[in-house]
């Protein structure tokens, strides 16, 4: 693992960030946007991950074992969400 | 080749792990892998026996075509019972927990797995699953079936689900610790110039099952904390009453538990690769080939669960999928099949004990996995399913497959682990007990699904009796089977002739330190020049 | 057994690893490894979330308006807080600054610990309201069962993640203590940048959590207070 020693800015500024987006989501969240109401939402939700993710975590910095192992792990929460969503998707064709 | 000859300088005044340290404290609070081996031999053998005796008690009850011995709740537990007991404390941790922890640090030339302490916690982790699930059945047992099926489990059962799920639920976090030091332990731990090719076969084997145990075990986990609170507190999640739906416990359940199965298999697998290639002296063929498809199983193996679920409810569409996808997870394992088969061809074959082993396993392995594909078509599954078509196919993948690997690795690894060796005559017989015994248990139940006796029942129509009758007279010769080893086993502990390091001639790097090994297996750091396999056929490359 | 460690070699390097980097890279990947078994473990949840939440949707967005954004939302900034006070105190860490490590993690504890005092706080109103399934739920309306498998999901959810919560916090206090005690060092820190990891981890589950049970369908209803 790197001993990159992040600058203490740039925690700051993804701290900014985060708390930006979280007021973003809440107020948008009462705006009537139909169905993108939700989509906005999860978006909001992964760019705040993905920031946690990259620089609170160190991840941007790490060995590509490491985000291969982040990867990973979300693909295979989205795998067993899509195929279980197929199922009850197609339970009224 | 094999030398049984003394070592020079006698086994007795040498120091290894199994002297270094006297006196149960020096067990119990061990961080030795090896020790935590031998930990866990003594514990799954206990629940082997244990599930045995549910088995017993099943067989028993079917000799006749009346449910005369037990009552029929009764009769569920038992079968309950033998399930949870065979698949969570034995099939799943057997073979990664006793020769996978053994042998992974020293097949990678480590002196120990990466987080030493914490395999001793997935031991006590395991330890403590397993008084939990003892517990429950001491106080009634659970009766839904290992399955846990809702809203059975979730609304009607009065059996002690909870505290059964329970059990499973802490003895899951031990697999799960194990496949994450697995993990860790190949990635980093490899000596110099063990490149990843260059790895034995069973390394590959138990890194791809480290992976499913890392990815599907925890969610079971949640699965039974779901089942809990709906038990517990009615929330509806599956109950169909309160707009929940109990397929959604299935697709849950069995996101984990089709994994499990190649949890089960996969390192059995391994074990088969190594044997292959020593008792034919002969390189494994198509190294690579099996390499990937260990990952390609594991991978494959998450996307089929639904076959499972064909006549639950579920969705025709989804059955289709997952039914294509079922197919298509046969393929790695041919593969090896085809690959293990290539190795035999024109090798230098022996016939000791393990190799008997490898060679049950390569054939009734052949044959649960093609009768996977017979559940996999979504037609014939509407038959098949539930009937003992089912239980034949997996106990000849679970049974034939999964323990046969064991066995044949328990002996393949037994000097190496104490330093002695078995009495080949009697294992050899064991085998041909073992063999003959498992396929009169259980052929027959493919002919009794087949002809519609469902599963999971204590009473048939008269006209299955002898099959049935014929069945259980193949579990008690397995018994015998499974019996025979446990005593030459410790027999040979006191009285087996010493085994220098390597008795095989195997190549791996297990057999270049002494028989049992020091506690550091090394006495320096192994470089590895060369290619796995290096028997004395070797593989012709083309520069 | 030989000695295979030169006297060069720090005390901290534990006798099967051959290096310091070994054993750095070792923890880090294992505690890697350990969160994605924790992605696929809170995914069982949001799975019957999402299969729920996509067949009874009114009634979820019922159920959300009854959660107090107010809380929620400060909850959030308190948890997002919290990951950059462990940021700090790894960076604190990783330049030896002892002070700095021991007020970061003590400020990450302090934050956590007021998480847990406002889910109280929400966890009460909801026990008053009859919300909590299992004690005495009680919804009028022909929706009341999909709205108690919403509150169900709720407790669910947030509840192993404040189980998640007190465990970091039961393990902040034992880092504390070895903090001060001038533990770790510039060298070795290991185990508050895995530590770190868990922590942040638990953060992005609350990251989700928030907008998927405090957020649904907000534009219709009320701020809805308790």
């Amino acid at each position: 693992m790197s001993v990159h020693i992040v600058p203490l800015k740039i925690y700051f500024a993804i701290f900014a960030s985060l708390m930006i987006l979280t007021t973003v989501t809440v107020v948008v969240a009462y705006y009537d946007l139909g169905p993108l109401n939700t989509v906005v939402a999860l978006l909001i939700a992964v760019v705040k991950a993905t920031l946690v993710i990259l620089y609170f975590m160190h991840v941007r910095y790490s060995p590509s074992l490491t985000k291969l192992v982040v990867a990973g792990s979300f693909l295979w929460l989205a795998i067993m969400l899509s195929i279980t969503m197929m199922d009850y998707v197609s339970r009224g064709w | 080749m094999s030398t049984l000859t003394a070592p020079t300088v006698p086994v007795e005044t040498q120091e290894h792990y199994l002297n270094s340290n006297y006196g149960i404290r020096s067990w119990l609070l061990t961080v030795d892998h090896k020790r935590i081996a031998l930990l866990y031999l003594a514990s799954i053998t206990l629940f082997f026996f244990l599930g045995g005796f549910f088995a017993v008690l099943i067989r028993l009850e079917l000799l006749t075509p009346q449910g005369d011995m037990v009552q029929s709740e009764t009769y569920n537990k038992l079968f309950t019972m033998h399930g949870i007991i065979m698949i969570i404390f034995f099939l799943i941790p057997a073979i990664p927990a006793v020769l996978g922890n053994f042998l992974v640090p020293m097949m990678v030339g480590a002196k120990d797995l990466a987080f030493p302490r914490i395999n001793l916690l997935s031991w006590y982790i395991y330890i403590l699953g397993g008084l939990i699930s003892l517990g429950s059945i001491v106080v009634g047992g659970v009766d839904t079936g290992w399955t846990f099926y809702t809203p059975y489990s979730s609304t009607y059962s009065n059996s002690y689900v909870i505290a059964a799920g329970l059990g499973i639920f802490v003895a899951g976090f031990s697999s799960i610790l194990t496949g994450l030091n697995f993990i860790v332990t190949i990635h980093k731990m490899r000596a110099p110039g063990l490149t990843w090719f260059r790895l034995p076969l069973f390394i590959w084997a138990h890194y791809a099952t480290a992976l499913i145990q890392i990815l599907a075990t925890p969610v079971l986990a949640i699965t039974i904390v779901l089942l809990a609170l709906e038990r517990g507190f009615h929330i509806g999640i599956f109950d169909p009453n309160l707009g929940g739906d109990p397929v959604l416990f299935q697709h849950l359940f069995w996101f984990y538990s089709h994994p499990a199965v190649y949890i089960m298999i996969l390192p059995g697998m391994g074990i088969i690769s190594e044997l292959i290639s020593c008792f034919s002296r002969k390189y494994v063929f198509g190294y690579h080939f099996i390499a990937f498809s260990s990952l390609g199983i594991a991978v494959l193996g998450f996307l089929v669960w639904g076959h499972h679920l064909f006549v639950s409810g579920q969705s025709a569409y989804a059955g289709l999928i997952f039914s294509v996808l079922s197919f298509l997870v046969a393929i790695p394992s041919a593969i090896k099949v085809f690959n293990w088969t290539a190795t035999l061809y024109k090798g230098s074959i022996s016939y000791q004990a393990p190799m008997l082993y490898a060679f049950g396993f390569i054939g009734l392995f052949a044959i649960g996995g093609l009768t996977g594909l017979f559940l996999a078509a979504l037609g014939l599954d509407v038959h098949l399913h539930d009937t003992y078509f089912v239980v034949a196919h997996f106990h000849y993948i679970m049974v034939g497959g999964t323990v046969m690997a064991y066995l044949g690795g328990m002996h393949f690894w037994w000097p190496k682990m104490t330093g002695r060796m078995y009495p080949e005559g009697w294992a050899r017989f064991s085998a041909l007990v073992v063999f003959i015994g498992f396929n009169l248990t259980f052929l027959p139940q493919f002919i009794l699904g087949y002809l519609g006796m469902p599963r999971r029942y204590h009473a048939y129509p008269p006209e299955f009796q002898v099959l049935n009758v014929m069945s259980t007279a193949g579990a008690s010769i397995l018994g015998v089977g499974y019996l025979l080893p446990m005593i030459y086993f410790l027999w040979s502990l006191k009285y087996g002739p010493l085994a220098g390091p390597n008795p095989w001639g195997a190549t791996g790097l297990e057999w270049r330190t002494a028989s049992p090994p020091p506690t550091a297996n090394f006495k320096e750091v192994p470089i590895v020049t060369e290619e796995p396999y290096e028997y004395s056929i070797r593989e012709i490359k083309v520069v | 057994m030989s000695d295979m460690h030169s006297a060069a070699q720090p005390s901290h390097l534990t006798h099967h690893f051959d290096t310091v980097e070994q054993q750095r890279d070792s923890a880090s990947l294992g505690m890697w490894v350990f969160l994605a078994q924790e992605v696929m473990f809170f995914g069982g949840m949001f799975l019957a979330y999402l299969i729920y939440r996509s067949s009874y949707p009114s009634a979820f967005a019922e159920g959300s308006h009854h959660l107090d954004v107010v809380l929620g939302g400060i909850n959030t900034a308190i948890l997002i807080g919290s990951s950059l006070t462990m940021a700090l105190a790894v960076y604190g860490a990783q330049t030896g600054r002892r002070g700095m490590l021991v007020l970061c993690l003590l400020a990450t504890m302090a934050l956590g610990l007021a998480f847990l005092g406002i889910k109280a706080v929400e966890y009460h109103h909801k026990y008053v309201d009859k919300l909590i399934p299992g004690m005495a739920f009680s919804y009028p309306g022909p929706n009341g069962n999909h709205v108690q498998l919403f509150f169900g999901l709720y407790f669910a959810m947030t509840g192993m993640h404040a189980l998640h919560m007190v465990i970091g916090i039961a393990l902040l206090v034992w880092l504390i203590n070895d903090a001060r005690k001038g533990r770790f060092t510039p060298e070795y820190h290991s185990h508050i940048e895995i530590f770190g990891l868990y922590w942040h981890f638990v953060d992005i589950v609350w990251i989700f959590l928030f907008p998927l049970l405090y957020l649904i369908g907000r534009h219709a209803g009320t701020g809805g207070a308790h």
